[in-house]
């Protein structure tokens, strides 16, 4: 097995998707059951590896960087392929195999039109490649590069396969599908946010000591290198290109354009792992190369979060289609993770990545569940939807479900996160402002007020009631093996770690403990 | 109310007295060891229950009775056992670390969670009996014993928690189980409405719960209650960031604990909870959920109790439980429907716990909670009971039941005496034992600043509220089993399966009282006194002769002017109750408009124009940022596009050849100018790169 340890193991984890892809491509386009079960196996067998590098992984040693590897790359300009996870990457490597494999499965029967299974299972597994990669790669060339593969295959997929549907842009009053209009803004906005994350990163690079090397970026000290007039503004440029990933309030309007247009598995796989790849980027270099401007600018980030949190909650509110509602309480509980994440403690870094994983399962069980629907009704309007309860029993049951574990729900998996944000909020790190945090405490807890109505009333509108009378006579299929084969392991996610937080907080204590201590000192 | 906070400060009681010391307590060997089992036990079986309930013989309700019957044996073999010795019993294991703290499940048994697990366990017990007889019928039978076995098994959960994070997990399964039971009924839009009521107003009040749960442990470093409680005993020289935040921590708890326990200004949810089943009721607002509030309270009692710490949090307390049993007591005057009178009754009732928690009367507070589960639990399933016969829930439907069910009228009437404070009923006790302790208090009170006056205030709203308890007993005992039938229904007893849980609980509903008369027992106050940390407690040796003759008269007045008003002939009594004294009725008659204030005031607000207006701006104002920067990089790509068309014609064909071959994608895409952006604006970075290197 020394072989797998020694960095094959994470690699085959991130690049047995993209073969698939290419094993895929490589199969004739009528033969769907045969591409079908490739790809399906592709990314099995990078779920099932990446379980097994967890077993492997050193719980005692989780704030070292393990299972990796180093090699040079493009040594023109020092760049090497170097990988590895720690307790930090760890369960957001696992998640995103997860997510992948349950978005094959899920996607079986359930083809968005124009129906081509072939390219978008393509699609899903250089995703796939381009998210697992993000969370391994130790190198800041590797990260950008895996940052960036992500963004084609989502922007054709929102693109191609998205909501027809006719949008007419306030104010400039042009009329287009949402699925251009969508696609085009992710991609832009998204690129816009990484322009500014190359330059930021070229500046490190130039300034820092003619290196990529996160470590040793973070070893050497590079923020000292930089001096700290230019220090700020590469944070700034770093933060700009992470925040518009997360999304981060005022960054985030592509997040709720994208979300409903997309189709039901792209939904799934940007709220349950793409979001995270921004909250990951602030925890991995963002605090421990950049440590000093971190905590200049954590009361900024703070207060967007929490600003986030009361904006998306409010918005949320203000919906009438249930898919875009679930899309901006993704703003809300993104703020949460930045929120537990400005705090620079432990306890909430520990509370952002748990946040993370959980957001993973609820939400992206929560996209499941509203492609289904809208596939059934044929509309995502919540004015028409009503009594589902009555008309597809599981299907609202298990809406009623991860709705409690989206409202935070103790017991359930969005708990951890919400509370032990505000928790770090009381007591954040040494030299931030306790008044400001701890109002941003109360401020974020009364976000979980206005979490628990727009839930809750989208419950009533679509669960609860008799059915419409435009219903009347239709046969609607209740969950089918696919969908149960896919949600299934979701739900028990979601108990499991909220009833057993040790899951994902067993592998980040001692990593975030570490990484805190590293940048901030004793 | 600001003038009263200020006096604030003067109301710390001297606790000298009384005080159940940590000596001679067991660790309760195998029965505490196993008391696991009992929040485990109705967790498993709720899940149990929606699985496999519907393939058992009785369609689940056997598996919840039978998991009732468990606890109700459990707790009263563990309360025989504490009242035998002492027991005082905590196990945490540790389920995960955050920083340092730990995180940890856990069960406590002492004498607070032995009360509760009795009290859950036997009152549970009869109603879920009783309930198989009510939903009998019901096209969700099963599920609706899932939930209620979830909810029973959340307050179990919540009283079992050695910690504030189990708390608070068992505070919110008790409420998210509340939302299903009370919206059971969910096709009817005015009980999931009722549903969410409950839930939003409760999720209000754990703001509160949540910040002063983060407040208190994270100024000690631990979860544990037994860390927090015993840094309290230390004194504010032993914890002096405890001592800090304090204040702020146990007004946020109270807050917390006013969301659950229904106290003014949160108590909207509960009437509005009546549109769950009658059993939903009886259970919610007797010996579960309602007193989760007061049982934190009792929990976190020494920090409100020792000086230095939250004992200016009691002045807040006390108010808010006066303000509580008189204004909600004076509603249930005015209420047609039999479950709302005996809604705004438990609300009042909760005010007198509330208040004799803030009078610094532990033992008091919580026996009037204990007792008040009995009888409270009886007269709502009594309620059920009547309306399950005259399909109605409205008194104006019914009348002279006393014929026709005779069970349910006997069982009723020992309820309302118990409710009423009628010596010798279990109510009497409790009840006497707070005005008692509300007059010791005035004592304690500074005079100088008007600390007292406040006690006295109160005291006079609860002699006033145990009149107005006995006269609308008075009235709703007149209006539905005396005089003669009003409505149009056959009228006959329930089952047996109904009319024995009410036997059931009317025994104890007499005689629990005993427990404690003055006196002569003290067994209540040994109970729940029996801790691992002292609280410090008032506890009435012997009858306060004052407070017994003012309670008893203003009991024995209301109960008998309720009775000569609403005789029983049929005229009279309709007369009599539709009789409407100007300005007051319309007042009670709207809640004080307290409902409206919100919904007018918050709730319709936030949901229309403050959100529709954050949703405009995301359109119109970011959204125009951000699609004007996209439309002006489209003019300036269409720009670039021109002078690349004339310039380098043959290199753009063989790049359009490129793209075409990526297949249909593109082509359906409609536009293959992203990537020109794309490479614009990498250009763009390096140009910046490369002057931002050069510049420094």
């Amino acid at each position: 097995m020394e072989w797998f340890e020694s960095g094959w193991g994470l690699s085959l984890v991130v690049f047995l998707p993209l073969i698939g892809a290419l094993v895929v491509l490589a199969i004739p386009k009528a033969e769907e059951e045969t591409q079908k079960w490739t790809a399906l196996l592709f990314a099995g067998a990078s779920f099932v590896l990446s379980v097994l590098l967890a077993l492997r992984f050193d719980f005692g040693e989780a704030g070292t960087l393990q299972l990796g590897t180093n090699v040079d790359w493009i040594t023109a300009i020092n760049s090497n392929f170097h990988i590895g996870i720690d307790g930090i990457s760890l369960p957001l490597v696992v998640l995103s195999t997860f997510i992948t494999f349950l978005s094959i499965i899920y996607s079986w029967e359930h083809w968005p039109e124009p129906h081509n299974p072939k390219a978008f299972l393509v699609l899903i597994l250089i995703l796939a490649t381009g998210m697992a990669g993000t969370f391994v790669a130790l190198d800041l060339i590797l990260f950008f590069v895996f940052f960036e593969v992500v963004l084609l295959p989502m922007y054709f997929m929102i693109g191609i396969w998205g909501d027809r549907n006719e949008v007419t842009l306030p104010v400039f009053n042009i009329t287009t599908q949402m699925r251009l209009y969508a696609a085009i803004k992710f991609f832009l906005f998204t690129l816009f946010g990484s322009a500014f994350m190359l330059l930021g990163f070229l500046v490190l690079y130039f300034k820092g000591g003619r290196t990529f090397d996160m470590l040793e970026l973070a070893a050497n000290g590079a923020e000292g290198m930089l001096g700290s007039g230019l220090a700020v503004w590469v944070f700034a440029a770093l933060a700009l290109g992470f925040a518009v990933k997360v999304p981060m309030f005022p960054f985030h309007t592509w997040l709720p354009d994208a979300h409903t247009a997309a189709p039901t598995v792209g939904s799934v796989l940007l709220a349950a792992i793409m979001l995270k790849l921004g909250t990951y980027a602030f925890v991995r270099i963002a605090i421990p190369i950049l440590p000093e401007q971190s905590q200049n600018w954590a009361p900024v980030i703070a207060i967007l979060a929490v600003i986030g949190i009361i904006y998306a909650s409010l918005a949320c509110l203000a919906q009438t289609d249930m898919k875009r509602l679930i899309a901006f309480s993704s703003v809300g509980h993104m703020g949460f993770v930045m929120l537990g994440i400005a705090t620079m403690t432990p306890i909430g870094i520990n509370a952002a990545i748990i946040g993370m994983v959980a957001h993973g399962v609820i939400t992206g069980l929560l996209f499941f569940l509203a492609g289904s629907m809208s596939h059934r009704y044929h509309t995502r309007e919540m004015a028409r939807l009503g009594g589902n309860q009555k008309l597809m029993p599981i299907m609202g049951a298990i809406l009623g479900f991860t709705a409690m574990a989206s409202l935070g729900l103790p017991g359930l998996a969005g708990f951890w996160g919400e509370f032990m944000a505000l928790l770090a909020a009381f007591s954040p790190a040494a030299g931030l402002s306790t008044t400001l945090f701890r109002t941003l405490m109360v401020i974020g807890a009364v976000g979980t007020v206005l979490a628990a109505g727009y839930l809750l009333w989208m419950l009533q509108k679509v669960n609860f009631g008799d059915p419409k009378d435009e219903w009347a006579g239709h046969e609607f299929h209740d969950v089918d093996i696919f969908e149960k084969m896919a949600w299934v392991p979701l739900i028990i996610a979601i108990i499991a770690i909220g009833v057993f937080p040790r899951i994902v907080f067993g592998a980040t204590n001692d990593a975030v403990i570490k990484l805190v201590t590293s940048a901030f000192g004793g | 109310m600001l003038q009263l906070l200020t006096n604030a400060n003067t109301l710390i009681l001297a606790t000298e007295e009384g005080g159940h010391a940590a000596e001679a307590l067991s660790d309760g060997g195998l029965l505490a060891s196993m008391a696991w089992l009992i929040p485990v036990v109705p967790m498993v079986a709720a899940f149990a229950i929606v699985f496999y309930g519907k393939r058992m013989p009785y369609k689940g309700w056997d598996i919840a009775i039978a998991v009732m019957g468990f606890e109700a044996l459990y707790g009263t073999a563990l309360l025989l056992a504490h009242i035998a010795s002492p027991i005082a019993h905590d196990f945490q294991v540790e389920i995960a670390r955050i920083g340092s703290m730990p995180i940890e499940w856990g069960w406590t048994v002492d004498g607070l969670s032995i009360m509760m697990y009795f009290l859950v366990g036997v009152v549970g017990f009869f109603v879920f009996l009783y309930a198989k007889g009510y939903m009998e019928g019901d096209i969700r039978f099963t599920w609706f014993f899932a939930s209620f076995t979830l909810f029973a098994g959340g307050m179990l959960v919540l009283v079992s928690a050695p910690n504030m994070i189990q708390l608070i997990v068992g505070w919110e399964l008790v409420g998210v189980s509340s939302w299903l039971l009370i919206g059971h009924y969910w096709e009817d839009h005015y009980a999931s409405s009722s549903a969410i009521k409950a839930m939003l107003v409760n999720k209000a009040a754990d703001v509160g719960l949540f910040v002063g749960a983060i407040i208190v442990s994270m100024s000690v470093g631990s979860f544990r209650f037994s860390d927090i409680l015993h840094a309290v005993e230390g004194g504010a020289a032993e914890a002096p960031l405890l001592a800090q935040f304090a204040f702020w921590g146990g007004l946020a708890l109270f807050i917390g604990a006013m969301g659950k326990s229904a106290q003014f200004p949160f108590h909207v949810w509960l009437p509005d909870a009546m549109a769950g089943p009658t059993p939903v009721s009886a259970l919610m607002h007797a010996a579960t959920m309602v007193t989760a509030g007061v049982y934190l309270v009792g929990r976190m009692f020494p920090l409100y109790l020792t000086d230095g710490f939250a004992t200016e949090v009691r002045a807040v307390i006390i108010i808010i439980g006066g303000l509580t049993l008189f204004l909600t007591g004076l509603i249930a005057l005015v209420q047609d429907d039999i479950k709302k009178v005996l809604a705004y009754s438990t609300l009042s009732q909760l005010g007198y716990m509330t208040a004799a928690m803030g009078a610094g009367a532990y033992t008091a507070g919580l026996f009037h909670l204990f007792t008040h589960a009995f009888f409270k639990a009886l007269l709502f399933l009594g309620a059920g009971s009547v309306i399950h016969s005259v399909h109605s829930n409205n008194m104006s439907d019914m009348g002279g039941l006393r014929k026709t069910m005779p069970w349910t009228y006997r069982t009723f009437l020992v309820g309302s005496l118990a409710l009423a404070g009628i010596p010798l009923f279990a109510g009497f006790f409790s009840k006497d034992e707070i005005l008692a302790s509300l007059n010791y208090a005035i004592g304690k009170f500074s005079t100088a600043d008007g600390g007292s006056s406040v006690a006295t205030i109160v005291l006079i709203l609860a002699i006033s509220g145990a009149f107005i308890t006995a006269f609308y007993m008075a009235r709703t005992v007149m209006l539905t089993f005396h005089g003669e039938y009003k409505g149009q229904a056959h009228p006959h007893e329930s089952p047996k399966i109904m009319w024995v849980p009410l036997v059931g609980l009317a025994v104890p509903s007499a005689v629990i009282g005993f427990m404690n008369w003055p006196g002569l027992t003290s067994t209540f106050t040994d109970v729940v006194g029996g801790r691992a940390v002292r609280v410090l407690d008032h506890h009435a040796t012997e009858f306060d002769y004052l407070m017994l003759s003012f309670g008893l008269t203003a009991a024995v007045a209301g109960g008998l002017i309720g009775m000569r008003i609403w005789g029983p002939d049929k005229e009279t009594q309709a007369a009599r109750d539709t009789f409407r004294i100007p300005l007051l009725y319309p007042l009670l008659e709207n809640k004080y408009y307290i409902d409206d204030l919100y919904m007018d005031g918050v709730i319709r607000p936030i949901r229309g124009p403050v959100a529709r207006a954050i949703n405009w701006t995301n359109g119109y104002v970011i959204d125009f940022v951000v699609n004007g920067a996209g439309l002006l990089a489209r003019s300036v790509g269409k720009v670039v596009y021109w002078f690349d068309q004339r310039g380098v014609d043959g290199a753009i064909h063989a790049s359009g050849a490129v793209t075409g071959a990526g297949g249909g994608m593109l082509r359906l895409l409609q536009t293959g100018k992203v990537q020109q952006y794309a490479i614009l604006i990498f250009a763009a970075t390096v140009i910046l790169v490369a002057g931002l290197v050069i510049w420094f």
